[in-house]
């Protein structure tokens, strides 16, 4: 027995001194040249599927490989694998070289020194910062810092409407105030008890941030203040939050059931004829596969509290889309960086936008005539003049899971037919903002 | 399953009618879903969200071809297929040696490692994912064998998840078995490891292959551990059916589809290991 | 499991030696017994080699971390967070604070789960084994069908069970609303109080059959006198399987409720695809929190320190569970 135990002693102490030394795989510094031919990169999942986006990049992969004798291996990970994958792979310090992120990631692998540093002599090398589109820029790290990811393709918000049933309600154009957009909505509604007028996801935390954030610049709220501190409570963010959950507890133009959404459902519905509008980003592909003809459906901005979406409290819209980042770990920076550079040429950025159904974040892309669709315009214009990135803080994560939390519950009381007040909104955002730790 | 192993009870027909209930209930709660996949896997993908009919209206098998396309469906199914197998199959000769050995010896340490493997069986994946991660980087980075990414990482993962709870169970049915059966065997010559496969296991045959099917259903459906140490080329099904539901869209009528498709044929197989669940070897064997 | 060990380990035991020490003693003298001392060893040395590599260092490793400011700030190179002596441990534990109180209101969600599922998933095995046991028509069918849950792919069953949960388009509503007429409105089932309920049916949907593959394989080693000795002394059905089924399932459901408990307390699958990785209040089980604790948001040290304190809670209601049930197990060998 006293061997045994003894024994048991020994490996938990070698596991200890394991542990304290052995940890943190990664390298201490970044990338070198050792491994000149050969790139490894990690694409998201941008098609209608994995093979898809096989189908797309694989060809242009090969150019690459002629212009430059680099081989780059491609995985396409599923966004549901993509952050854990990325975490595991900082961690250890074995990853890939070349890798896509949501650009909402970017603040926070910033902060852990995953990404290779866009500094100028970096970005030169691609052609310098000004060849992208600023609001794409401002969504690539904090502030004042170098970015830790090049935007790669982008998106915005705009309203989704049905045309035929915006003509059945006597409803001439799209509304450009949320006090239009509500009126719409009742009509709808009023008309025929079971259609609606908006969809929303609430189990989507992301979806419910995006939603929230929009909001809350338009009441003059950041949801993190100048030092990076949460600032939930303020008036402008609870005023925010409570018009979206009250588009259903008190408006009532948002179904009940769609506090439960998690999965898409309001484009579902969208394209049954069930509601009548829905905020999303570039979804004309989703109306396809719904069955949804494209003269069925149209796009116009994003409502504002009044006047046109602009800067500052006219903001309608988050910068999403995805960046395309240098893992630090490389084994092939100048290679990565060239890699970099030829995903973001005019022509590659054409060409892989106009597959995907994005916009370019490149402005010289943004010229051609294929993203000049009517929705890819009201796309395109609300990222060049009301779009805003999420907050650039290294705790975005956390902030879409506290918030994001939160905004789902009280779509859960709406739904169940509790009041939502003032008051329940604050606290639900003020345990929320207790939560946050670091 | 001949005459005389027919249950020596007379059954009262309150018994009887109380278990054509029972099990009506029991089967209909554990089809229910799989009706529902069935129905859902039949429908375009603009039908599977409506509101729910028992009958569908329009019905489709295109579902069942587009599977293959949107993702790699065959691979995942096999990698599924080597590593749940393959540490299966480890799993269960470790197990059956370990469980020996505690059943059958007394040695110094046995309570040591008992408790310990039961313990074992406590850690949330949670903790020990990232840690674990890191010493197969590591022992890769070191060794040049591959861990990381490969489908032999897994397998060892797998073995392991399902090891302490096979040693436990099979410590239980050996435990049940008579000692003399086993010592007649060495008295007749045979040395430790022969009365085990002479005698101990064939009378263990049902907990072994209630164990071994417990391991592999831990190693075929685990998401976690898989969504982290997989790639393209290794992943598995419980993580590639999640293909099916992209950004955004979500076919949920392939995902219904794959999944029956897939599990046919693990039905299939329990089918043909049902005979040894119950086999008669140990009522004979124990008498 | 101590119990199965230690009375017929005993019984080996004083056959062969009599206690560790006269072992050890013997062991030099004797060549063949080192061989033979050696064996179970050998035998073993397979499992602790795995366990150790994959359960045990690990899990050290993840103490170690549990101990330290582990954020994303150092995950580049663990090595360098500094140390925070038990910080994290302080906030986890703090139930005044929030933090704190949504790990405790966490604990006691996934404490009332486990009681439901585990008891349920026992209770369903145990009947269904019972009833199989004799042979009737149909019987290997029903067999097959009560494993089907246990063949699904985890993901692809539980999202059906959500899909089914739906509010608007789900099977549950359109049963119970619509066709039984047994609610007012229809409810939600995947948020608000009743995803507990969902969580139940999904987790039992999803346990129930191991518990019934276990106690069918139990039940083959019961000898059948012991039930024609009984039916000689005019024992009716439902009196022997209360005397004899039961009582001769002891050791199995010993080890089967506890595992049980162990996985369903620890279950990560059935909230995480039901759900999503924030899921309601009311169900807002351990291993999510956890999740969202150290995944969602990188901070692996908090992680870590709710997971050891998890991880201790475990092993008391086991180290209590064991007393009691070999307790048990010893006065009624007797």
């Amino acid at each position: 027995m006293r061997k045994i135990r003894a024994a048991a002693a020994v490996t938990v102490v070698t596991a200890l001194a394991a542990a304290a030394t052995g940890c943190g795989g990664g390298s201490s510094d970044s990338g070198d040249n050792s491994a000149p031919k050969t790139l490894t990169y990690w694409a998201s999942n941008q098609g209608p599927n994995i093979d898809a986006d096989k189908k797309i990049l694989t060809p242009e992969l090969a150019k690459f490989q002629k212009q430059t004798g680099i081989k780059v291996k491609l995985e396409v990970v599923p966004w549901s694998d993509l952050l854990n994958r990325i975490l595991a792979a900082t961690t250890s310090g074995d990853g890939p070289d070349v890798l896509n992120i949501g650009n909402t990631w970017s603040a926070s692998l910033q902060a852990s020194g995953a990404l290779l540093p866009w500094n100028a002599k970096n970005f030169d090398a691609i052609g310098g910062k000004d060849r992208f589109v600023t609001s794409a820029v401002g969504s690539s790290g904090a502030e004042g810092k170098d970015p830790s990811a090049v935007p790669l393709y982008s998106l915005a918000y705009a309203l989704y409407y049905n045309k035929q049933m915006f003509a059945d309600a006597g409803i001439t154009k799209p509304p450009t105030t949320w006090d239009e957009l509500v009126a719409d909505g009742k009509k709808i509604h009023a008309k025929d008890a079971n259609k609606w007028g908006l969809g929303a996801e609430g189990g989507n935390l992301s979806n419910n941030i995006h939603q929230a954030f929009a909001l809350g610049q338009q009441h003059g709220a950041d949801f993190f203040d100048k030092s990076g501190q949460p600032t939930f409570t303020s008036d402008g963010a609870v005023a925010a939050v409570k018009q979206y959950v009250d588009f259903m507890a008190k408006d009532k133009i948002i179904a009940p059931g769609n506090a439960e959404y998690a999965q898409n459902q309001s484009l579902t519905d969208f394209a049954k004829g069930k509601t009548a509008m829905v905020l999303w980003q570039a979804a004309a592909t989703s109306f396809a596969s719904q069955g949804m003809k494209p003269t069925d459906w149209g796009a116009a901005p994003v409502p504002v509290q009044s006047g046109t979406p602009g800067t500052g409290t006219s903001v309608n819209s988050m910068v999403a889309g995805i960046n395309i980042a240098v893992f630090n770990n490389t084994k092939n920076v100048d290679g990565a960086k060239k890699f970099v550079k030829f995903m973001t040429s005019d022509a590659e950025q054409v060409y892989l936008n106009k597959s995907y159904g994005s916009i370019p974040p490149v402005k010289a892309a943004q010229a051609d005539p294929a993203f000049s669709a009517p929705d890819l315009q009201v796309l395109r214009d609300t990222l060049a003049k009301s779009a805003a990135p999420l907050p650039q803080v290294a705790a975005e994560s956390q902030f879409e899971t506290t918030v994001g939390t939160a905004i789902k519950g009280l779509w859960a009381d709406a739904a169940g037919g509790k009041p939502v007040t003032t008051e329940s909104v604050k606290a639900a955002l003020t345990k929320a903002q207790q939560q946050m730790t670091q | 399953m001949s005459s005389h192993t027919k249950s020596p009870m007379a059954s009262p027909q309150s018994f009887l009618w109380t278990r054509r209930i029972v099990l009506t209930l029991l089967a209909a709660f554990v089809l229910l879903p799989v009706f529902v996949m069935v129905s859902s896997s039949l429908k375009p993908l603009q039908d599977v969200n409506g509101k729910f009919q028992w009958i569908p209206s329009g019905l489709t098998i295109r579902p069942y071809f587009d599977i293959w396309k949107t993702v790699p469906l065959a691979k995942y199914f096999a990698n599924s297929l080597i590593v749940a197998g393959t540490a299966t199959v480890a799993s269960v000769i470790i197990a059956v040696f370990a469980a020996y050995a505690v059943s059958r010896y007394r040695f110094a340490g046995k309570r040591v490692f008992t408790v310990t493997v039961l313990s074992t069986q406590m850690f949330p994946g949670i903790l020990f994912l990232l840690p674990l991660y890191l010493i197969f980087v590591n022992i890769g980075n070191s060794t040049g064998i591959t861990l990381n990414g490969s489908r032999g990482g897994l397998i060892l993962t797998y073995l392991t998840f399902s090891l302490p709870f096979s040693i436990w169970m099979l410590i239980g049915y050996f435990d049940s078995i008579p000692k003399d059966l086993d010592e007649a065997a060495l008295v007749d010559g045979n040395g430790p490891l022969g009365a085990l496969f002479r005698v101990v296991v064939p009378a263990a045959i049902p907990g072994i292959v209630a164990v071994a099917v417990y391991a592999f259903m831990t190693a075929w459906g685990e998401v976690l551990f898989a969504s982290v140490m997989t790639n393209d080329n290794t992943r598995t099904l419980a993580i590639g059916l999640q293909g099916y539901s992209t950004q955004n869209d979500v076919y949920w009528n392939q995902i219904m589809a794959a999944s029956l498709v897939v599990s046919v044929p693990v039905v299939i197989g329990f089918l043909l290991l049902q005979r040894y669940l119950v086999a008669g070897l140990t009522a004979g064997a124990v008498k | 499991m101590t119990a199965t060990v230690t009375p017929p380990s005993a019984q080996a035991g004083s056959k062969e030696t009599s206690g560790s020490g006269g072992a050890r003693r013997r062991l030099p003298r004797i060549p063949d017994r080192i061989r033979r001392g050696g064996l179970p060893y050998l035998l073993l040395l397979p499992a602790i080699l795995l366990e150790l590599l994959i359960h045990l260092i690990p899990m050290a490793v993840g103490i170690v971390v549990s101990f330290r400011k582990l954020t994303l700030f150092f995950i580049r190179n663990w090595g360098q967070a500094p140390w925070s002596g038990f910080d994290n441990y302080k906030v986890a534990v703090d139930f005044d604070a929030p933090i704190g109180q949504a790990l405790l209101h966490s604990f006691w969600v996934t404490c009332a789960f486990t009681i439901l599922s585990v008891g349920l998933c026992w209770l369903f095995g145990t009947v269904a084994a019972i009833m199989l046991q004799e042979t009737f028509r149909g019987r290997g069918l029903l067999r097959a069908i009560f494993l089907i849950p246990y063949a699904l792919p985890a993901y692809a069953a539980i999202i059906t069970w959500a899909f089914m949960f739906q509010h608007d388009n789900g099977l549950v509503n359109h049963v119970l609303h619509d066709q039984l007429g047994l609610t007012d409105k229809p409810s939600f089932w995947l948020i608000g109080n009743n995803s507990f309920i969902a969580l139940v049916v999904v987790s039992v949907w999803k346990g129930w059959p191991f518990a019934f593959l276990i106690i069918m394989a139990g039940l083959q080693n019961i000898p059948r006198d012991l039930y024609e000795a009984a039916s000689i002394d005019g024992a009716g059905m439902w009196q022997q399987i209360r005397k004899i089924t039961l009582p001769s399932l002891r050791p199995v459901n010993q080890v089967l409720v506890l595992v049980l408990f162990l996985w369903t307390f620890n279950d990560f699958n059935t909230p995480f695809v039901l759900f999503g990785k924030s899921a309601p209040e009311a169900a807002d089980l351990i291993s999510i929190h956890i999740y969202q604790s150290s995944f969602v948001t990188w901070n692996f040290g908090s992680g870590s320190a709710m997971s050891v304190l998890l991880l201790l809670f475990l092993l008391v209601v086991t180290a209590i569970y064991l007393l009691l049930t070999s307790r048990g197990r010893k006065s009624a060998d007797v």
